[in-house]
């Protein structure tokens, strides 16, 4: 998993950083000399450091997202050299380490591109539409106080395993930068996937795909050609299979909504 | 209907019925080069099965907009999520480009896809219609006389004595011309290149690929686009190199006779 | 003074919670929508408190200064969350958590909460598994295990290496159902930066948006704080760069009482520190001492060799020579303390000398060994059985060793892992009583941002359990009994004095800052602050260092005030302005806890002062004059904080020296 470059002497590299004010202001690349870097510094690491300087000099320093810096939270969200994440598979950008670049390096510094991840300033962009989609139907209905005993129900370890995987989504949007398309099947996917794998997910399991894939529709992601570059960028190796699984699960649940009877309860009683 | 509008305003629905009618234009693709792959049998056979195919009216008219709905939809569907697709990436697109995995036929669905459609067009207009410049267009030529019952795998396609287009020289001489067969090897080795991401990319769509057989799916399809294309790439480059020549006696082997002698003439 | 009326129900332990939640009172449903909460916060504790408030027909807002409530810090808990479930079936149970969550606090905490804790621990795992929580099971589809430190059964359930990820993504789920459904009104990217105090009473927030920088009122009928906690204090830790005290101290300064802030605790599984530009220290779960072995070379001079070549009868492994009982397993404060006294005398490893092996090897064996039995392999060479070891390791703990290989370079496959302690949790936290309310009425505190469960030392995989139990168990039932005091529709206008006030206090903040235009970087100045804490007030503390680091913070806190330099504009997103506003919340609250630490003249759990220690180094506890919460109460800028006491009676549990030999 480790790329082919492992420096262990101090290194200098140029970056050319996007920087914007504002949304609403136009943006352009900027470049920064960072010298003498400890090629044990993290990436964000080094971005601090290069921001520590700035401020010192009273200019505005490169604003990034980051938070946990552990590659668990989702919130960095660099595009390093065009690949979101940067130079390894299964990395997120906080874990990458300088080690991974050469002395001499030009590193290109983007946020990401989407539509529906507008950018906020430099390398921000706004995700919120991943909420939107989740709280379209991304859960399992439960009030608090009403589950039945956890071991009621068992669930065979092979799929617990796979819901696992798939549940494993840091919801950083690293897969809607990486396609060629923006589309937001991967994270889509995976939730429906995760939910969908377990016994306690089947009660909602057909009105969950239909209703997010209808809101990750409407937020105006992309559409999906099956070029598997999510899966690539994703810093969990989020699988495509998931894109699939969740096609045949949309097909269905559209057929059986289609054809199932339908209840004309109303609410009442005495 | 609920279901009528997941399939044809969702991305996943039209995602599906790209992948059904693509199936289908797969299905006709392959069984059209069963059918074309006769040209090097008897000249009768070709012109039977042509017969057989023409007698069936309105069957074949049904099948024929069956074709032709699917390739609208699927022509439909991939204008329709592309420029969608183009429009999600935003105002500002990445100063650096990168591929990470996508396979390589992927890349270029659009285009060849497009070529594919120029060819089908022309190739309709070519030996369907008859225009496009083809003067030996199978309604212009003579009609010929089955000398043989025509059968496949035992079921009868044409009696003998029945008269039929000689389809057999019209593609004879289409390609003998060089710019037509490379146009028809270029078009069906872009075609191959479609299917090969297509094909795979299907069983996606339709949810029935996994990891655990991804593999064999992938050389499965790498081997039938191969296959597929040395077909194609057979008929039109057998003839136009002349290793394939017409029967004797059949309008095609009179013109290039006649051909040969003109050109050995100017010499 | 403030008044601590801890309102713990009376009656024997067992039935204390039951018999509270009759008393109490309750609102009706047609009022509940009336009422209007306001959650800051959506980790574990905020995400599920607002999901079930909203399900009981309460308006919530509930407001973070993430981009997504996904991104809380509860997200990076790794290793498990423990529950009294006993499905091991090896004598768990109820009182057994509650014993050893109070043990494992070092008595200082309060038995009636703990009980409580330990209670609803069951329905924890009962509603996360029907949320979708993709918990480990084992192969007959039930749930699975594991052991943590300071507990002599398996009750921790976990899911992989990313427990705290799937617990907050149920919570989450939660939440987003709520606010699809538009129950809960979710604000993002809006820091609480002051708490609006109404007749005394706790009415409200003023938020600032971290994208426009506009200021926001928000009106309430009660307001919960859930914003974790604190030990960014320290600079580098384990918590997310973002995590701030900030929501908690500006409630400390509206009168909420902050109770026993130097309660620490210093974890001894993290990787060690590399270099001075380092952000981050990250945690390598406690789970991996269920079959790594902590050791150090028995002779100082081996210390600079490769692992490999120091021969088994070199090697001390300290743990399980001092804790025989407890080993590997001993609780984090004694396991870190006892790795400190290691690299003390000088036998630590790595480039710094402060670091201890924790060592896979003979886990690899023995995994090696079992798979290959299993696999019906008798004659397996040694190279088979390594590689199903490793295998077998790799399915425990890869996510883990494919970190620290990132981090270090280094595989813990083929030798040991180097692991320093570092600060990773803060016990202490605003006052409650047992309603989870403050001493300011309406505001109420859940998860880390209070003090109440885990005393002076928190167990391993208790911390999520704490903060689930408050939101989907405590607060549903607890808020009512305040909120039915009050008139419903007297919530007051944001457009009251107060709330003008409070709002105009944060613009001068604001403006003050951005005005100094000095020379440094924030982060020169949190570097600082968190070297002094280290030093002064970390693993271990003196009278003269903690003194010694009150005089340093105010001569930090001075320059910080004159010559910070945050570039930028207050009106659209400013990071270093961010950073600004919290570091400086930080410095005072360092402060604070240096005094805390130095008023407790004993030592316990995560408190060690040097001067209260038995003969072998174990903390000596002071039970006649420390047996007491310390509730700190502001009393004006730069004046010393009165500090009140809640004494704890210990009416079922025997105070006793704390042991794990
Ligand atoms: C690396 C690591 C591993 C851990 N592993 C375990 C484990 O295995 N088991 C265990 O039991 N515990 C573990 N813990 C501890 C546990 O994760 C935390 O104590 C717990 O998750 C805290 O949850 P919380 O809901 O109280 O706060 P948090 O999850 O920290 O949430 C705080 C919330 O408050 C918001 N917030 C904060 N300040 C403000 C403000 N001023 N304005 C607006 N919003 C604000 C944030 O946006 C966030 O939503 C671990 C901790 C760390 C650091
Ligand atoms: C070497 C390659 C090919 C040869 C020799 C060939 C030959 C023919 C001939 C002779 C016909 C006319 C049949 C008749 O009307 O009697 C025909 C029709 C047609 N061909 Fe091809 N073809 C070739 C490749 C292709 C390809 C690659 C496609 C596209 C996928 C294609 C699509 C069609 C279509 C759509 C028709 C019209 C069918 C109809 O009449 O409804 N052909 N082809
Ligand atoms: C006429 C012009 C055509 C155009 C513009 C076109 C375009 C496309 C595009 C853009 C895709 C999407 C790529 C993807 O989703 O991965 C696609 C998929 C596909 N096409 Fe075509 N195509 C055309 C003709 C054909 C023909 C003639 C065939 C078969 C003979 C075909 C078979 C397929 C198949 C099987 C797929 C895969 C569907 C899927 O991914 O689910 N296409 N096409
Ligand atoms: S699927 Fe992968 S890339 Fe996409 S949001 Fe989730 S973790 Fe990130
Ligand atoms: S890269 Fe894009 S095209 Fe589909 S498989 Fe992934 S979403
Ligand atoms: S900062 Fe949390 S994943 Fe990178």
């Amino acid at each position: 998993m480790v790329a082919h470059i492992t420096s262990t002497k101090n290194l200098s590299v140029t970056l050319r950083v996007w920087r914007q004010a504002a949304a609403d202001q136009p943006g352009r690349f900027v470049e920064y000399a960072a010298k003498d870097l400890n090629p044990n510094m993290s990436f964000l690491e080094m971005l601090d450091v290069v921001n520590d300087a700035l401020e010192g000099k009273g200019e505005d320093p490169i604003a990034f997202a980051h938070d946990c810096r552990e590659g668990i939270c989702g919130t960095c969200s660099l595009v390093i050299n065009g690949k979101p994440h940067g130079p390894h598979k299964g990395i997120a950008s906080c874990q990458t380490y300088m080690r991974s670049f050469a002395d001499g390096d030009v590193i290109v510094v983007e946020p990401y591109r989407a539509k529906p991840f507008p950018v906020i300033k430099d390398l921000i962009s706004d995700r919120s539409a991943f909420d939107a989609i989740q709280q379209a139907g991304g859960f399992i209905t439960v009030r608090s106080g009403s589950a039945c005993d956890a071991n009621a129900i068992p669930v065979p370890k092979d799929e617990a395993d796979l819901a696992m995987d798939a549940a494993q989504c840091i919801g950083c949007g690293a897969c809607v930068a990486a396609c060629k398309n923006a589309s937001a099947m991967l994270f889509v996917g995976a939730k429906v996937g995760h939910l969908g794998l377990l016994p306690q997910g089947q009660a909602e399991r057909d009105s969950r795909v239909l209703a997010m894939v209808s809101k990750m529709d409407e937020l105006g992601f992309g559409n999906c050609t099956n070029q598997y570059e999510c899966s690539a960028a994703c810093p969990k190796l989020i699988s495509h299979d998931f894109i699939a699984r969740m096609n045949r699960d949309y097909i269905a649940a559209s057929f059986r909504q289609a054809f199932k009877p339908k209840s004309n309860a109303s609410g009442g009683g005495a | 209907m609920n279901l009528f509008a997941n399939l044809f305003t969702s991305s996943i629905g039209r995602k599906f019925l790209m992948a059904l009618t693509g199936l289908i234009l797969t299905g006709f693709a392959f069984g059209h080069l069963a059918g074309n792959l006769q040209i090097f049998g008897e000249p009768d056979r070709i012109n039977g099965y042509a017969h057989f195919l023409q007698s069936l009216g309105p069957v074949l008219w049904l099948v024929r907009l069956a074709l032709l709905a699917a390739a609208g939809i699927h022509i439909w569907a991939a204008v329709v999520l592309t420029l969608e697709s183009k429009c999600a990436r935003g105002p500002k697109d990445y100063g650096v480009h990168r591929w990470l995995e996508a396979a390589w036929a992927s890349r270029y669905m659009r285009l060849s896809g497009l070529v594919v459609l120029a060819f089908i067009v022309y190739h309709i207009l070519h030996f369907t219609v008859g225009l496009a410049g083809n003067e030996y267009y199978k309604g212009t030529l003579d009609a010929v006389v089955l000398s043989e019952d025509v059968r496949e795998f035992g079921f009868p396609l044409a009696t003998k004595g029945t008269e039929v287009h000689d389809v057999y020289s019209m593609i004879f001489i289409g390609f003998s011309h060089p710019l037509v067969a490379g146009f028809y090897i270029l078009a069906t080795g872009l075609l191959a290149v479609h299917l090969l991401h297509g094909m795979e990319s299907l069983f996606q769509t339709l949810g029935l690929r996994n990891a655990n057989w991804s593999c064999c799916l992938r050389k499965a399809v790498a081997g039938l686009c191969v296959l597929y294309f040395l077909g194609n790439l057979a008929i039109p480059g057998a003839i136009v190199t002349g290793l394939l020549k017409p029967a004797p006696g059949t309008h095609a082997a009179v013109i290039c006779d006649a051909k040969c002698a003109a050109k050995a003439a100017a010499r | 003074m403030a008044i601590l009326d801890s309102k713990i129900p009376s009656g024997p332990l067992a039935d204390k919670w039951r018999k509270h939640k009759i008393d109490i009172k309750l609102v009706n449903p047609a009022n509940k929508r009336k009422y209007h909460v306001v959650v800051v916060g959506a980790g574990l504790a905020g995400a599920s408190a607002a999901a079930s408030l909203a399900d009981l027909g309460y308006q919530v807002t509930c407001i973070v200064f993430h981009d997504s409530p996904r991104r809380a810090h509860s997200i990076a808990a790794q290793g498990g969350i423990n529950a009294a479930k006993n499905y091991q079936n090896d004598g768990d149970s109820v009182y057994r958590l509650f014993y050893d969550t109070i043990k494992g606090g070092d008595y200082r905490a309060r038995e009636a909460n703990v009980h409580r804790l330990a209670e609803v621990s069951v329905n924890i795992i009962d509603q996360c598994a029907a949320l979708g929580v993709p918990f480990a099971r084992e192969y007959g589809g039930l749930l699975a295990n594991r052991s943590f430190g300071g507990a002599q059964v398996s009750r921790t359930f976990y899911a992989r290496g990313q427990t705290g990820q799937q617990l907050l993504l149920g919570a989450y789920s939660s939440l987003s159902r709520c606010v699809g459904q538009g129950t809960v009104k979710l604000v993002t990217q809006n820091e609480m930066s002051d708490l609006v105090v109404v007749d005394g009473q706790a009415k409200g927030v003023i938020t600032r948006d971290l994208v426009t920088g506009n200021l926001h009122r928000f009106a309430a009928d009660a307001v919960i704080l859930a914003t974790g906690g604190y030990g960014n204090v320290f600079n580098l830790s384990t918590y997310a760069r973002g995590s701030n005290v900030t929501a908690s101290w500006r409630a400390y300064k509206r009168g909420a009482c902050f109770a026993n802030p130097c309660f620490t605790q210093i974890h001894p599984t993290c990787i060690p520190v590399s270099g001075d530009y380092q952000s981050k220290l990250t945690l390598m779960s406690e789970s991996l001492r269920n079959d790594g072995r902590i050791w150090v070379p028995k002779n100082k001079a081996d210390v600079k060799k490769a692992p490999a070549d120091i021969a088994e009868s070199d090697r001390d492994y300290f743990l399980e020579r001092i804790y025989p009982s407890f080993g590997n397993l001993a609780p984090r404060d004694v396991a870190s303390r006892a790795a400190k006294r290691m690299c003390d005398e000088g036998r630590g490893v790595g480039e710094t000398g402060l670091g201890v092996y924790l060592d896979f090897a003979d886990a690899i064996q023995r995994y090696g060994k079992q798979a290959a039995a299993r696999a019906n392999l008798h004659e397996a060479s040694p190279a088979k059985i390594l590689e199903l070891g490793e295998a077998a390791v790799a399915e425990r703990y890869g996510n883990l060793f494919d970190i620290y290989k990132e981090i270090t370079d280094e595989s813990a496959y083929k030798q040991p892992m180097r692991i320093y302690p570092a600060v990773h949790y803060t016990m202490g936290g605003l006052w409650v009583d047992y309603n989870l309310m403050s001493n300011v009425p309406g505001l109420f505190v859940l998860g880390e941002a209070n003090f109440s469960d885990h005393g002076a030392n928190r167990l391993g995989a208790s911390a999520l359990m704490q903060g689930l139990a408050d939101g989907f168990f405590v607060i549903p039932y607890t808020i009512g009994d305040y909120l039915a005091s009050q008139k419903p529709g007297s919530r007051p206008s944001a457009d009251r004095a107060e709330f003008a006030a409070a709002e105009a206090n944060v613009d001068g903040l604001v403006k003050k800052l951005m005005a100094i235009k000095g020379k440094e970087p924030v982060a020169h100045y949190h570097k600082r602050l968190g070297k002094i804490m280290w030093d002064q007030c970390g693993m271990a503390r003196t009278k003269e260092g903690l003194t010694k680091g009150i005089a340093e913070i105010q001569a930090l806190k001075k320059e910080f005030w004159s010559n910070v330099n945050v570039p930028g504009s207050a009106e659209n997103l400013n990071q270093a302005l961010e950073k600004a506003l919290r570091v400086a919340d930080f410095i005072e609250l360092g402060e604070l806890m240096c005094r805390d630490a130095l008023t407790r003249e004993e030592s316990c759990g995560g408190h060690f002062r040097e001067e209260y220690q038995h003969a072998d180094g174990e903390c000596l506890r002071d039970d006649v004059n420390f047996a007491h919460v310390a509730a700190w109460e502001f009393q004006g800028e730069d004046k010393v904080p009165l500090r009140n006491i809640e004494p704890l009676n210990y009416e079922t549990v025997k105070m006793s020296v704390r042991s794990y030999k």
